[in-house]
């Protein structure tokens, strides 16, 4: 919608304080679909000048730009080949390159790292932050949370399609902290003054799981615990991934 | 470089590096040279009998007239099949969707591939119906009336084709898009030739339906309009060939086709700019 694919049904969008719509603001807007096809019988040059071409570029700065971005995404060597010889990452990687070839100021990548081998995700990873830090605007659009959650500044969890919630990831690790307990005597009274703290998941008569707001009270807390003659045996801080609060938020899969 | 241009241009690299021109170039030679072995066949049976060089010329005439005939239908058919896919087969595979979020109207994209067929389609009807020309001239020394008039409206024809082919890949799948435009091909051939037929019988509602037909897709009014520019007119009264002058399209017919391209030119890209990518 926002690039003018899709009609809305109702309302309006604007993209850089311009209505979704217009034709003018794509000039500063950059777009990888989730499935790049195109035409297989161009060479990678070929089809990056003809990018480069529909965005109004000169043929003096397509001489700078096409080779430096098929430097930038690893096909420089392919730059004659043909991409009907191409694999699935080798397509992601020159769709990538499309998206960036007019230097946009907004670019939306659909699913921008499947079909990539661990060392194309991280070479999509580092060109995505490169973006970032020129001033752009990237769009991570994503199933895999892991990628989003070592790329983006923020992430909307979207849900039968709305935003449930954003999140601020920058240090969003430091700020919440899972442990997981075991000790010989978990009585109610002293799970109960673990409240304070953190909130409280009993397992088992044995174990819990304690939800901390930061690690900066994770000693007071095994003190406690210590000196209520709990007996504690194992206090393991544990990660909270971004699978775990998309689960915490979107919730189970309610099937089809 | 205008983004129309871009497009036009890529497409019509597209079909000479897919090898799309050059094949239809290939298939057209050798038309050209089974119907310049026929002519030549033709003069030596015609050199080894007695008959008056005004009805050899006349027979000539017709063997143009059907090459020619042949051309045109062969010209239309290749129309359709090679642009049968080029809206339809882009949006069904998702290429369109880089294409389509430049910043590049949406209409540009249309015109822009339309354009490329057009530039194509002009070297194909040149080579194909120059050449059928030329070798009715070279080998039997017949010539016809009016050849410029009536490669014209040849190529307004795959015009025709062309855009009635674009209008249909806006809404349908590729397949049931060359099932309707070569279903309405069919209807104006039969159409032209009912219409043909209604001369001799002088039936009305022959002339009616035949009309009917043609308003819908003129292809086959407009070719039988061009064949009445072309050939002799007194091969055409004496009816030497199929074409015989009964119910010849008026010029009106080549307006109203004018007309009919701009108006489905016009909904192609209407539609083309609503439906979502």
């Amino acid at each position: 919608m926002l690039l003018g694919l899709v009609s809305p049904s109702g309302g309006e969008a604007f993209v850089l304080g311009v209505p979704s719509g217009e034709v003018e603001i794509r000039r500063k807007v950059g777009f990888l679909p989730e499935d790049f096809r195109f035409y297989q019988w161009l060479t990678a040059t070929e089809l990056l000048e003809f990018h480069g071409r529909l965005c109004g570029m000169d043929a003096g700065r397509l001489r700078e730009r096409v080779p430096y971005l098929l430097d930038l995404v690893g096909l420089a060597p392919h730059r004659g080949k043909r991409l009907q010889g191409f694999s699935k990452g080798m397509l992601q990687r020159i769709g990538l390159a499309q998206a960036l070839i007019h230097d946009p100021e907004v670019i939306f990548l659909d699913e921008p790292t499947s079909g990539l081998d661990p060392m194309g995700r991280r070479l999509v990873r580092d060109i995505i932050r490169a973006q970032r830090d020129r001033g752009a605007t990237v769009f991570l659009n994503s199933h895999l949370l892991s990628e989003i959650e070592v790329t983006c500044d923020q992430v909307a969890f979207i849900r039968d399609g709305e935003i449930v919630t954003t999140r601020d990831l920058r240090g969003w690790q430091e700020e919440k902290v899972r442990v997981r307990v075991c000790a010989r005597k978990l009585a109610p009274q002293i799970v109960a003054g673990l409240s304070q703290w953190a909130t409280c998941d009993q397992l088992d008569d044995q174990s819990l799981s304690l939800t901390a707001a930061s690690r900066e009270v994770l000693p007071e807390i095994l003190c406690y615990l210590v000196q209520s003659g709990s007996a504690p045996f194992e206090f393991t801080p544990q990660r909270i991934s971004l699978e775990d609060l998309f689960m915490e938020i979107v919730g189970e899969d309610r099937g089809l | 470089m205008n983004p129309l241009w871009v497009i036009a241009s890529i497409t019509f690299r597209e079909a000479a590096r897919k090898k799309i021109l050059w094949t239809a170039l290939v298939v057209g030679l050798g038309f050209l040279m089974v119907f310049g072995a026929g002519l030549y066949y033709q003069m030596a049976d015609f050199h080894a009998s007695n008959m008056p060089p005004f009805l050899r010329y006349q027979v000539l005439s017709a063997m143009l007239m059907v090459g020619l005939y042949t051309v045109d239908l062969l010209a239309v058919v290749m129309t359709i099949l090679t642009s049968v896919d080029t809206i339809s087969g882009e949006i069904a595979s998702g290429t369109i969707q880089a294409i389509a979020t430049k910043p590049v109207a949406r209409w540009h994209v249309l015109i822009g591939k339309w354009a490329g067929f057009v530039a194509m389609l002009a070297i194909y009807v040149a080579v194909m119906f120059g050449g059928t020309l030329a070798a009715g001239y070279w080998i039997a020394g017949v010539s016809l009336d009016n050849p410029l008039r009536g490669g014209l409206l040849v190529y307004l024809e795959c015009l025709l084709a062309l855009t009635a082919t674009f209008l249909m890949g806006t809404w349908f799948s590729t397949l049931t898009n060359g099932v309707i435009v070569l279903g309405l091909h069919g209807l104006a051939f039969l159409g032209g030739w009912l219409e043909q037929m209604s001369g001799f019988a002088q039936g009305s509602a022959l002339v009616t339906l035949g009309v009917v037909s043609s308003l819908i897709m003129p292809l086959e009014a407009i070719w039988r309009r061009a064949a009445f520019l072309m050939q002799p007119p007194l091969a055409g009264a004496l009816q030497f060939t199929p074409f015989a002058n009964i119910s010849v399209p008026s010029g009106a017919m080549v307006g109203y086709a004018g007309f009919y391209l701009i108006i489905i030119l016009a909904l192609a890209i209407y539609h083309f700019q609503r439906r979502d990518l």
